[in-house]
């Protein structure tokens, strides 16, 4: 096995690119660490990026906000700008694991460990967020809802590095929420969740809406027709209803020591409708 | 495997050592550094025993490589006490009995000082939240409250 530590993106990609047998990615290491003592994986080269310039940055740029790739979230949580435009993403990111896990692990960790349950990854989903995906033939740009395939799995190439996060800049009048349901009140892994990311007109009419629930399929689900049914309305009673119908129907749960399927899908909707009325509230609506 | 060579500060001292790359911070701590103040209680994150402060940062060091710590101030429990004097917190552990077995007890101590260093008044909510990263199987957590909420108000007259 070898530890590297390079000190530029192109450095990096160029040695995973390479890499003969498996290779790993470390940024925070709370997955992987794990992982390998569990003996999941043998990496034969650990590609550490967090002295890569940059990607320890959470940057505001004329569109938004570049989340680097090393950033760990006790960081973003700590980031004012950040919270006041996407609370709800930063409250995500902040329900994973201990103090000691957020002063280590990072959003584009928990996209690219792809597990169903990731909590930043609803939240991310649902904010329209973007992953900058650096290979070796460049660099592309993609919807963070295409990274993860199925638990575990992720459709970046050999070589490909997330390398930041992009949430735009907020317009006037926006909100965004996450909640997840848990059986105890900290420290635990969702057993379904949803993250809704509202903007509303300047009569408090849902303008644009987007609903990803968590734990609920294979991978982190973007509803669209959840988010259309919403346009239009101010989250009546009939809305919120119909909201909750297309959520359950849109699970396509297991059924585990968390949950049953009959559970999830009921309390995904339950979910979506509370996470709606406090992204509605935070973006203005009454 | 190459051995990783690594220069780094511990507790104020500067430290070089040797390590293999998949070895974690916890057992170059432990294993060739002598400080066992660090325990491994689960080795997965979930339990806090191994709990220390890397570039100011609370972290389990059995989720950390060995490798990362270049460059880096860690602080463990073996640098909480000035000598024989031993930190509030420490003192108020004792005076608290908020141990028995005493395996958890450094990850609580290195979790409390960066929580009162952050917080230095936190209500008893914010406490148990803020160590909700350390298991302890033995005091039922009240002693450890107890003596966190104590200590604060010794640091804080300090």
């Amino acid at each position: 096995m070898r530890y590297i530590r390079p000190l530029s993106i192109e450095d990096a990609v160029g040695e995973l690119a390479k890499a003969v047998g498996p290779a790993a990615i470390l940024a925070g290491g709370s997955d992987l660490l794990v992982r390998m003592k569990g003996g999941f994986i043998e990496p034969e080269l650990i590609v550490d990026i967090k002295r890569i310039g940059g990607l320890g940055d959470i940057t505001e740029t004329a569109d938004g906000f570049r989340i680097g790739a090393a950033v760990p979230c006790a960081v973003l949580g700590e980031n004012k700008a950040v919270r006041k435009a996407w609370p709800g993403v930063v409250e995500a990111a902040n329900l994973i694991g201990s103090k000691q896990v957020q002063g280590r692990c990072t959003i584009t960790g928990n996209l690219c460990n792809a597990s169903p349950a990731a909590d930043s990854v609803p939240a991310l989903v649902a904010a329209g967020a973007k992953a900058v995906v650096a290979g070796p033939s460049g660099k592309r740009t993609i919807a963070v809802e295409t990274v993860p395939t199925g638990p575990g799995r992720t459709s970046l190439a050999k070589g490909e590095i997330i390398e930041a996060i992009l949430l735009d800049k907020r317009p006037e009048h926006a909100g965004d929420a996450y909640l997840r349901f848990i059986p105890r009140t900290e420290m635990d892994i969702a057993v379904v969740s949803a993250g809704v990311n509202l903007t509303l007109d300047d009569h408090g009419a849902i303008k644009t809406a987007r609903v990803a629930l968590g734990a609920a399929a294979p991978t982190v689900l973007l509803v669209e027709e959840a988010g259309q049914v919403l346009v239009g309305s101010k989250l009546d009673e009939a809305t919120l209803e119909r909201l909750a119908k297309i959520c359950s129907g849109a699970c396509r749960p297991i059924d585990d020591k968390r949950g049953t399927i009959e559970f999830r899908r009921k309390v995904a909707g339950v979910l979506a409708q509370r996470a709606a009325a406090i992204a509605y509230k935070r973006a203005g609506g009454k | 495997m190459a051995g990783v060579a690594v220069s780094t500060t511990i507790n104020g001292d500067a430290v070089e050592y040797l390590c293999q790359p998949d070895e974690t911070l916890l057992e170059v701590l432990r294993d060739r550094l002598g400080l066992t103040g660090a325990k491994e209680g689960c080795g997965t994150g979930d339990c806090g025993a191994c709990s220390v402060i890397v570039d100011g940062r609370l972290v389990c060091s059995c989720l950390v490589l060995g490798a990362e710590a270049e460059g880096r101030k860690v602080e463990t429990i073996e640098g909480m006490a000035h000598g024989d004097q031993l930190h509030p917190l420490q003192q108020k552990f004792l005076e608290h009995a908020a141990l028995q077995c005493g395996v958890c007890t450094p990850g609580f101590l290195i979790a409390a000082k960066d929580l009162l260093e952050k917080n230095p008044s936190p209500t008893e909510e914010e406490i148990r939240f803020g160590l909700a990263g350390n298991l302890c199987r033995c005091t039922g957590y009240d002693k450890i409250v107890r003596a966190v909420q104590d200590a604060a108000n010794v640091m804080k007259g300090a």
